[in-house]
Order: structure tokens, then C-alpha cells, then sequence
């Protein structure tokens, strides 16, 4: 077998065994109260039969590892179970129902601020590296530091204050519809989307601009500049094709950066968004939402890690070269 | 005769300690010592808040949504807090709480990986695999979960956020313990025949210090972002007590009238993160010798 097709399974494996690990500390998580959930959602009052009724009717009086198992594959056939919430009557709110429009707006706003931030921060990075130590890199630098530093909410309200109160230009809630058409939807979500844009962009421009700062000190970008070849010659062709497997580890990490942040980002902005509905689901307690909200984040934060990983494989001249 | 002489002619006493802090001090640059201005600030705050600040935490003596005046500062939020005084506590809850975390998951982190690293082995494997699949999960959304399920209160948080953070302390005290393990220095305790505190203690803590320091730095600001971010989701620090993260959150509704109010609190936050990354890029240029762009 190829080496590189040998290393990309290998890490796939990797991948899949993170994932299930990942999936039984999330379940197992809320085995941690055996009993205890009940007891807190129904009071200190309860009647053993009724916390008994309670458990059998969410069925957790079966064994933690039959409900894991059943758990788990209907989670990846995309059946979440029923929502706790509303679940007293006969009728079932079924999760992936709740989540699945809530996903897409979801992924509309991550999709928004990453297709935005991705070319302008490596544009940003290259041009800090090209003329480090400038006026250029020095404002960027100190700017992008500062907004590191700050948490999104504050950048999200300052965002609010100037640019929706003040001046007017944007609503300060992005409340969408399903019947949202499309440019009404980007428009209302250009809000949040900036101010995640704002956030990453920071981070993904500061390791660009470290990844390619790293390569410059190579000995072969020293020859190049020898031979008298031009500046900007020697980081697109000799720096920059060495420095995709750093760049791709840089924008994957900061899209599985997207995926948190997108949390306070959507409570901020009242955005119908899978962020927001976790939080209302922790503080109501509502299991089967919790776990599922959970499962998504963490497998799209492994999904965008293990695929920088492979792209760096891939893209890694002296992987298709064994010795 | 003489060379007693040059002897004590060469030999100049000893910096003291103050000395030396002052030394260190006066070679600093302006923006660590505006970031080291700032913490002490802060640290002035949260210790000396009841003295500070003008009101008590939990007064509503007040009527709600007064605008500033000479008696509040920066006026009242809803419940007739004098949101200057609420601004002066929470520097002792937010910061309090956060460094109570950072610490606690530090002394675990550090001595796992520590002994992770002396041990190898089964201990080495076992807590290394856990480590990892914690690390695969954002805090946040772990935090969240977590919150959910054994219920908010500042003792859980405190807890899940330490034993978070734990993990990724113990990735890098693991990583420079095995790099300082194997020095000849270590080596050569061993063969004198120190016991494995001496080890610890003496050669291998002192010389792995400088990155789990600035790894604190860097771990407090993550844990104080979290922290302010959980309260300003509504699962962190409950009220009345005074917390930074909640404050925005409790008056987010001002802002869509024009009030800057609530953005102070989160200014607030910004600020102290800010300062302690200006002190930890200094502290981590003098203890590497890096120089970025070389």
C-alpha cells in the first residue's frame, strides 16, 4: 500500500476512535446522577413510584449499555430521541425535528463568516509576513492581539451599539424564518457573521503570518533570495507551497473555532440558531437536546481537525517521497 | 596574600531579591508595565471592594435605572444595583473564581504530567488516551453539558472547568517533564541517590517552571474568557452575585436603546485579558530568548 494512503487510513481510524471515545463521555456524562435526574427535574417531593414511573417512561431504568448502544445508532442514522420537554402529554417533540432547521441556519452563519474570513486573513498573514516588522504588521499585530484578548459578546455588543443603534445599518436581532428568502437571510445574518469573522480572523491571521515567518528562516528561501529572484516571487512560489500544511491546520482549527464561538455569538444576536437552543436546553435540562447539540459541535470539531491533519499529510512533499 | 586580596576585590555581594525585582522591572517595556499596571489595578479591586466601592453588593436600596449621577457613577440597572459598585465586586467574583480554577487545574494538571512523565508506562498510556479524548471536545460546549447535568452553581463550575482545563495543563507538563527527565542532571541526582522528591522538587520543577508559568498566564485569561462566557450564557455565576459575564448579560437589553451600559462590564473583561497577554509575551520573551521576525 502507499505510505500517504497508509498514514490517511491510519488517522481516519485515529478519527473514528476519538469519536466513539467522544461519544461515551457524552453519554456517559449523564449517567454521572444514576437516579438523580429525576429527583431534579420532578422535585424534592417525589414518590419513589413516581420517579420510578418517570425513569421507565424515559426508559432509563434499562442498563446504561443497552441505551448507549441504542443511543448511538439511532444518533447516526440522525434520530436524536424525543425532547424532554413537552414530553408529558402523548405528544413527542422529536429532536432531530427541533434541531435539523435550527443546523441549517446554524451552518449558514459559519459558512457566511468562514467563506469571508478564510481568504481575507491568509491575504492578511502573507502581507504581515512579506512586510513584517512595518507599520502594516505592527497596527495588525496589535489589533488582532487586542481581539484575541476580548471576549466575542464584547466585540459582538460593540458591533451592536455602533453599527445597528447608532448608525443604523443593521438590526441588532437577526431573527430568521424558515420562508427567510436568501439575500433577506444574509442580510440579517451579516451581523454575527462579522463579528465571527472579526474573531478568526485574528487567530488565522497571526499563524499564517507565524507559519510563513517559519519558513522564511528555511536555508532553500535563503538560496532563492541569493539568486536574486523577487520578493514576492519567493513567497508564492517557494514559501507558500511549503507552507499549506500549516495553513490548512490553521483553517481547520479556526473553523472548529467557528463552531464555539458560534454559541455566544447566536445568543447575542437571538439568532434561531443550534447554538442558542443548547444553551435554553442546558438550563432546562433537557437531556436528549443537550446530548445531541453535543455530539454535533464535538463531531464537527473532530471531522475539521482530522481533516487538516490529512490535508498536511497530503500535502507533505517528503510523505510521497519515502526513503 | 595577594590573592586573597583580588579574591575579595572580584566578589561583589549578592543582588538581594528586591533588587533583583527592580532590576527586572525597569528593563521591562511600556507594555508590560502597562499590562502589570492594570493587574494591580484589578487585584486592588477584588481585594478592597467592600472599601471601594461605594454601595453593597446586593444593595437595592435605590431606585432601578437611574441614570449617572454624583450618588451612582454610572447610575442603576434594574433592580437598583449601583452598577459601579456591582462593577467593583465582581472584579472579586470573576477573577476570584477564575484563579481559584486556574490554580486548582494547574496543581492537578502539573502533577499528573509530572508523574506521568517519571512513570511512563501503563500510568503514562492510560491517563495520555483519557487526556486525548477530553482534548477532541471544546471546553465550552463540555462546560455546557456538564453544567446541565449536575447543575449550575459556582462550586460545579469551578470543578468542570478545572478538570478541563486539567487535560490540556497536563499535555504540556508532560511534554517539558519528558524533556527535562532525561537531562544528565536528572541522571545524575538519581545516581547519588536522591529519593524521587528530591527529583522533583529540586531538579526537575525549577527547570520546567518557566513555560508552566506562562502556560498559567495564558490558561487564566482561557478560564476567565469561559467563565465570562458561561455567566453571560446564564449557566455561570448565579446572582446577586456580582459577576462581570452576567452584568452584560442582565442589561443587554440597554444597549438596543443606546446605552453603552452594558458594554462596560465586558470592557472590563477585555481589559484584564489584555493586560496579562501583554505580561505573558514578556515574561515569555525573557525566559526563551525569542524574538518574533527575527
Amino acid at each position: 500500500m502507499h505510505p500517504v494512503l497508509k498514514t490517511v487510513l491510519q488517522r481516519l481510524g485515529l478519527g473514528m476512535i476519538t469519536l466513539f471515545a467522544v461519544s461515551i463521555i457524552i453519554f456517559s456524562s449523564l449517567a454521572l446522577l444514576p437516579g438523580g435526574y429525576a429527583q431534579n427535574i420532578l422535585g424534592q417531593g417525589a414518590t419513589p413510584e413516581l420517579v420510578k414511573n418517570f425513569n421507565h417512561e424515559l426508559g432509563l431504568d434499562r442498563p446504561a449499555s443497552v441505551r448507549y448502544v441504542e443511543w448511538i445508532t439511532n444518533a447516526v442514522q440522525g434520530d436524536f430521541g424525543n425532547s424532554y420537554s413537552g414530553t408529558t402529554g402523548t405528544i413527542k417533540r422529536s429532536v432531530s425535528a427541533i434541531i435539523a432547521p435550527r443546523l441549517y441556519n446554524t451552518f449558514f452563519l459559519a459558512a457566511t463568516a468562514a467563506i469571508v474570513a478564510v481568504p481575507l486573513s491568509l491575504f492578511l498573514g502573507i502581507m504581515a509576513a512579506l512586510y513584517r516588522n512595518s507599520w502594516f504588521d505592527r497596527i495588525i499585530n496589535s489589533v488582532t492581539l487586542t481581539t484575541i484578548a476580548m471576549p466575542e459578546f464584547f466585540i459582538a455588543y460593540i458591533l451592536v451599539y455602533v453599527l445597528a443603534v447608532k448608525l443604523r445599518w443593521f438590526y441588532p436581532n437577526s431573527t430568521v424564518s424558515a420562508n427567510t428568502p436568501f439575500l433577506e437571510h444574509l442580510y440579517r445574518v451579516a451581523l454575527p457573521a462579522l463579528t465571527m469573522t472579526l474573531v478568526i480572523v485574528a487567530h488565522m491571521m497571526r499563524m499564517t503570518r507565524a507559519a510563513i515567518i517559519n519558513l522564511l528562516a528555511a536555508p532553500y528561501i535563503e538560496m532563492a533570495q541569493l539568486k536574486g529572484i523577487s520578493k514576492s516571487r519567493v513567497i508564492l512560489r517557494h514559501a507558500l507551497p511549503n507552507a499549506w500544511a500549516p495553513i490548512a491546520t490553521v483553517i481547520a482549527f479556526n473553523l472548529a473555532y467557528l463552531v464555539v464561538g458560534v454559541v455566544v455569538v447566536e445568543v447575542v444576536y437571538v439568532y434561531p440558531g443550534i447554538g442558542q437552543m443548547m444553551v435554553d436546553a442546558v438550563s432546562s435540562r433537557d437531556m436528549p437536546v443537550v446530548q445531541a447539540c453535543a455530539l454535533i459541535f464535538a463531531a464537527t470539531y473532530i471531522l475539521l481537525n482530522l481533516l487538516a491533519d490529512i490535508v498536511s499529510i497530503i500535502t507533505n512533499p517528503r510523505l510521497l517521497h519515502p526513503k | 596574600m595577594s590573592a586573597i586580596q583580588l579574591e575579595t576585590r572580584l566578589i561583589k555581594g549578592r543582588r538581594t531579591l528586591w533588587q533583583n525585582i527592580v532590576r527586572t522591572l525597569k528593563a521591562s517595556p511600556n507594555s508590560a508595565r502597562f499590562g502589570m499596571i492594570v493587574m494591580l489595578i484589578y487585584a486592588l479591586c477584588a481585594i478592597f471592594a467592600p472599601w471601594i466601592a461605594p454601595f453593597p453588593e446586593a444593595d437595592t436600596s435605590a431606585k432601578g435605572m437611574l441614570p449617572s449621577s454624583w450618588t451612582h457613577i454610572m447610575g442603576t440597572d434594574q433592580t437598583g444595583h449601583d452598577f459601579f459598585s456591582r462593577l467593583i465586586f465582581a472584579a472579586r467574583n470573576t477573577i476570584g473564581i477564575a484563579l481559584i480554577t486556574a490554580l486548582l487545574s494547574f496543581f492537578v494538571g502539573s502533577t499528573l504530567g509530572i508523574t506521568a512523565a517519571l512513570q511512563r508506562g501503563w500510568f503514562d498510556q492510560g491517563v495520555s488516551r483519557v487526556v486525548d479524548a477530553f482534548l477532541a471536545i471544546p471546553v465550552l460546549i463540555f462546560a455546557l453539558m456538564m453544567l446541565s447535568v449536575i447543575g449550575k452553581g459556582v462550586f460545579n463550575l469551578i470543578m468542570i472547568l478545572a478538570l478541563l482545563d486539567a487535560t490540556r495543563v497536563f499535555r504540556l507538563a508532560r511534554a517539558v517533564a519528558l524533556n527535562a527527565v532525561v537531562m544528565d542532571y536528572v541522571e545524575s541526582a538519581r545516581l547519588r541517590g536522591e529519593g524521587t522528591r528530591w527529583i522533583v522538587f529540586r531538579e526537575i520543577v525549577p527547570n520546567i517552571l518557566p513555560p508552566l508559568i506562562t502556560e498559567f498566564g495564558l490558561r487564566f485569561c482561557f478560564v476567565f474568557l469561559t467563565i465570562a462566557a458561561l455567566s453571560f450564557l446564564g449557566v455561570g455565576i448565579q446572582p446577586p452575585s456580582a459577576d462581570w459575564g452576567s452584568m452584560v448579560a442582565e442589561n443587554k437589553s440597554l444597549i438596543s436603546y443606546g446605552y453603552a451600559l452594558p458594554l462596560y462590564p465586558a470592557f472590563a473583561i477585555a481589559l484584564l485579558t489584555v493586560a496579562v497577554n501583554l505580561v505573558v509575551d514578556w515574561f515569555l520573551q525573557r525566559t526563551s530568548g525569542l524574538r518574533d521576525g527575527k
